[in-house]
């Protein structure tokens, strides 16, 4: 008898979170072979929400933002390979070929290459000035230029484009955020959370322009000058951040011909078209049980997707199925998120000065809390929303009701 | 350098040197202790650093704030007297040796 042939890696292609994750959790489910993790950037895996919020503040420094030390890949035996792009996948061969022509074989792939900040197609939008937050060298190239600046306008009022609206304010810029829709936070949260932000952020001074669209960025010697919007208002700005949205990176899997419905296809263990083929957050879409596709963008997702992912390649399988989470820091104010409200036909709100949660019902039945400093209805929230509940919008509605109460059915 | 003791549920003990102004919470995290998940990476949203600090420290220690109270009447293993949110504890010379307990579980 030979010695039994060595398997070649599961390769994770992304270094964020979600790969991370994929890469720790398979050590932790008992694979004991070899793990390769490929990172695009030149960095190690970074915690991304701290980007835009504590880093630009200088609240938080790069090192923090690191989610391990060195050492600690090599304690766990994953072999992390930073700057390292991918050019393509030859699933028949069970190969990935890097960008240098190099081929890697791998074992099972899972494709974790999350989603790339969308540009915005106007003229000047490539002048120095103006920048996304996606990644750790984007946050520290609006950090080096924010201390300078005077005007600093947002693109989109979304968590980003907010979250840095709020962090140029407290560093005492002059904001203005350029929002295309009629309200804050419209993809996300529902109308009286918009009204809410719309209020605490012209509160501390920024000015909103709702129903705005920007036509171009004025240049001056290839740096931003200015915001150029389509009714003609020029907006000056020394710094421009753009906040609209991603798009998730699914190149590699389409060229590969991986089933993809705005985002990589997968199952709630991240299992896409091709067998040996995972693909965990942003960039993956998860059918749900009622067929419908959902693509989230969160560090739940990253974080839950992979380990479920993980232990479907070890077995058995694990699924992700818990309610989704977010969350977003703007100034004092921590926005909560459980559930998906889109399609509510009912709100209500429980409020308390400056914090409140509004609960949103569909035919009776909870799909979602938004919570403002009030922890505690989100935590319930999750576990309202992660099996039965007997909630209804009089029991919401009513403070003095414990929310705890509702999470199993009354006995008859 | 502050030296911060991390005691695992099965009695792993780690040493940590950490720079000051740094969380118990990023130290353990960054140094692969297991037992602190730290999901949210320090922002006080998921109650998954839980932690049980040396009662000898609690007068070194900031009370808990509004966020981290609502969150650690959540955590998935007993919220005890002494239990906090390691994302919420910045170290200081004063913790030098505090000894930091982790729960069972976190999530």
């Amino acid at each position: 008898m030979g010695a039994s042939p060595v398997l070649p890696p599961v390769i994770v292609v992304g270094a964020g979170q979600g790969g991370l994750q994929v890469a720790e959790s398979l050590r932790s489910e008992g694979f004991s072979g070899d793990i390769l993790l490929l990172g695009a950037e030149h960095h190690a895996p970074y915690h991304r929400p701290p980007l835009s919020k504590g880093l630009l503040l200088g609240e938080t420094t790069a090192g923090q933002v690191l989610i391990r030390q060195p050492a600690v890949f090599d304690k766990k035996g994953i072999t992390l390979r930073t700057g390292t792009r991918v050019a393509g996948l030859d699933p028949a061969a069970r190969q990935i070929v890097l960008e240098t022509g190099e081929r890697l074989e791998y074992q099972a792939l899972v494709l974790a290459t999350g989603a790339r900040p969308r540009r915005l197609p106007v003229p000047g939008a490539d002048a120095r000035g103006v920048h996304s937050i996606r990644t750790l060298d984007d946050a520290q190239a609006i950090g080096a230029e924010l201390a300078a600046a005077e005007n600093v306008v947002v693109i989109g009022g979304g968590f980003i484009g907010l979250e840095m609206a709020a962090v140029a304010r407290k560093l005492g810029k002059a904001v203005t955020v350029v929002e295309a829709a009629d309200r804050l936070m419209a993809r996300v949260v529902a109308p009286p959370v918009s009204d809410h932000y719309r209020a605490l952020h012209e509160g501390h001074g920024v000015t909103i322009l709702f129903g705005t669209a920007v036509a171009g960025i004025a240049v001056e010697d290839g740096t931003a000058r200015g915001v150029r919007c389509a009714d003609g208002t020029m907006l000056p700005a020394d710094l421009v951040v753009l906040g609209i949205g991603v798009e998730p990176e699914t190149v590699l899997a389409e060229g590969a011909g991986l089933v993809c419905d705005r985002g990589v296809v997968v199952d709630g263990c991240g299992r896409t078209s091709h067998p040996d083929i995972y693909a965990i957050g942003d960039c993956a879409a998860r059918r749900l049980p009622d067929g419908q596709c959902q693509r989230l963008e969160s560090v739940q997702n990253a974080v839950e997707l992979g380990k479920a992912c993980a232990a479907a390649i070890v077995g058995p399988d694990k699924p992700f199925i818990a309610a989704p989470w977010f969350w977003s820091d703007q100034y004092d104010a921590k926005l909560q998120m459980v559930g998906l409200s889109a399609g509510h036909d009912t709100v209500v709100a429980r409020q308390d000065g400056a914090t409140c949660s509004w609960f949103y019902f569909k035919d009776g039945r909870l799909i979602a809390i938004d919570s403002v400093n009030r922890p505690a209805d989100h935590m319930a929230g999750r576990k309202l929303l992660a099996g039965p509940n007997v909630l209804t919008p009089e029991m919401a509605a009513d403070g003095a009701y414990p929310l705890k109460d509702a999470m199993t059915a009354p006995v008859a | 350098m502050v030296k911060i003791i991390y005691k695992t549920h099965d009695g792993d003990v780690s040493e940590i040197d950490v720079p000051e102004g740094w969380s118990v919470m990023q130290a353990a995290v960054s140094n692969g202790v297991d037992g602190i998940e730290a999901e949210c990476g320090g922002s006080c949203c998921c109650a998954t650093c839980h932690c049980y600090v040396d009662e000898g420290f609690a007068d070194k220690l900031a009370a808990p704030n509004d966020q981290e109270e609502g969150m650690l009447d959540n955590t998935v293993a007993e919220r005890r007297s002494n239990s906090r949110l390691s994302c919420q504890i910045t170290v200081t010379p004063a913790l030098e040796g505090m000894v930091v307990t982790l729960p069972e579980v976190q999530s």
